[in-house]
């Protein structure tokens, strides 16, 4: 129990999705000059990385690692070089049908989230989680534990930078450096920030 | 041909992807703090981004609108696999030092927004320049931050000495943070700086503009 709770805080904060590996950082910078929106696309994040994360870690155990295909006879194959475009194919298709079944069942969150949804797909951060997955050979559990840390600690990253972003509107910013590049400088702040929780291990 | 010229030189400063268009970020950052690393991921991204913009286009007639995204992906998911096996086979510690950062060249927002932008609308070979183009835009940007980053951080350039370190008698004394991951995000926002000062129809406008200060009389 104790390392599932270890596991999740160091993916929160220590590493960080968006502060420490970049990951996500086109809708990180695009998304996040309004906290409304910033929360709307962080809970859609953990939703969907909590969901794909331990499907893909189940589809890598099952079909592609080496030697994965021993149950159907075939133990000498490796089709690990596949992984990349299995994960993307797992992420599109479950975007897509957790969208259809938003708007059937849930449609209060479906409003809500329902622009952000194919936005999702081409974000670096569902993808990152689910190749850091592979390389750190996680098991079932701990890649669903390290899927939902990761969403939070994007979303926490996001809804941090929105607040800043919204007061800073109100700032005299040097000609040039207005938009994004404050934008950058900002987060590289708060990337500083995150740092100091390097080293804390539960 | 001045056309092709005019296609691949637009996005290195005047359309550059990064600095204007905010895409691909996520890997400008990561792969930068040496100038090895960085120089792989440029050859890897521009291949891929010309690659997959020429064979989007070829097919760009009989994709069905509605799945032109899925089979995006897909073209560019097998131009990535491609890229990963040479790297694994040609430059086994390059490309465990880039770790994912290959994989996530996938949901690069360069290469799917050039294909979506430009290779589903125009023929092959402008598709082919344009992708080159971007990777270039790209690559501009991410070695100029590579530069700075190993230069200060460790007194090298492509492993090689150039300022020579304190610690082994000489006088310069390295950078840490240059090192670690925010002075990426300080260093690009410089560079944001510096490019729209020269090029100053970039800059932003305001979605409103703060007032002036009062005077004195008007306050008395």
């Amino acid at each position: 129990m104790e390392e599932y709770l270890s596991l999740f805080v160091r993916a929160v904060f220590i590493e960080n999705m968006a502060l420490s590996f970049f990951l996500g950082m086109c809708t990180f910078m695009a998304i996040s000059k309004k906290i409304e929106a910033a929360i709307g696309l962080s809970v859609a994040v953990i939703v969907v990385l909590t969901i794909t994360t331990p499907l893909n870690n189940l589809i890598y155990h099952n079909l592609l690692a080496d030697g994965a295909l021993a149950w159907a006879g075939l133990p000498d194959v490796d089709l690990s070089f596949l992984g990349f475009l299995s994960y993307i194919g797992v992420i599109a298709a479950s975007v897509q049908i957790l969208e259809m079944f938003l708007d059937k069942y849930v449609p209060v969150l479906y409003n809500a989230l329902g622009v952000f949804l194919p936005l999702i797909t081409v974000n670096c951060a569902i993808m990152g989680a689910s190749l850091f997955m592979v390389e750190r050979d996680y098991n079932f559990t701990e890649s669903a534990i390290y899927g939902a840390g990761a969403g939070v600690g994007w979303g926490l990253a996001i809804i941090a930078l929105a607040g800043i972003r919204e007061k800073l509107k109100y700032s005299d910013v040097p000609e040039g450096l207005k938009g994004l590049g404050i934008t950058f400088i900002t987060v590289g702040l708060m990337s500083l920030g995150f740092m100091s929780f390097g080293g804390i291990d539960l | 041909m001045s056309d092709t010229k005019k296609i691949l030189t637009t996005p290195i400063f005047a359309d550059n992807p990064i600095v204007l268009q905010i895409l691909g970020i996520c890997s400008a950052l990561a792969v930068t703090s040496n100038l090895k690393t960085t120089v792989v991921m440029c050859i890897a991204l521009t291949t891929v981004a010309a690659f997959s913009n020429a064979s989007v286009s070829v097919v760009r007639n009989h994709i069905p609108s509605s799945i032109r995204i899925i089979v995006q992906m897909i073209i560019i998911a097998s131009l990535v696999i491609v890229v990963d096996q040479i790297l694994k086979a040609y430059a086994y510690g390059i490309s465990k030092e880039l770790s994912v950062f290959v994989g996530l060249i996938i949901t690069n927002c360069i290469v799917m927004g050039r294909t979506e932008a430009f290779a589903m609308k125009n023929p092959p070979w402008p598709s082919f320049v344009d992708g080159v183009g971007n990777g270039l835009g790209y690559s501009v940007v991410l070695l100029a931050v590579g530069f700075f980053r190993e230069l200060f951080g460790s007194g090298k350039l492509f492993g090689v000495e150039i300022l020579s370190l304190s610690t082994d008698g000489g006088w310069y004394v390295p950078n840490g943070l240059m090192l670690l991951p925010p002075s990426a995000f300080f260093l690009i926002g410089f560079f944001i700086w510096v490019l729209r000062c020269k090029k100053t129809e970039q800059v932003e406008k305001e979605e409103f503009k703060i007032a002036r200060n009062s005077t004195l009389r008007e306050a008395l």
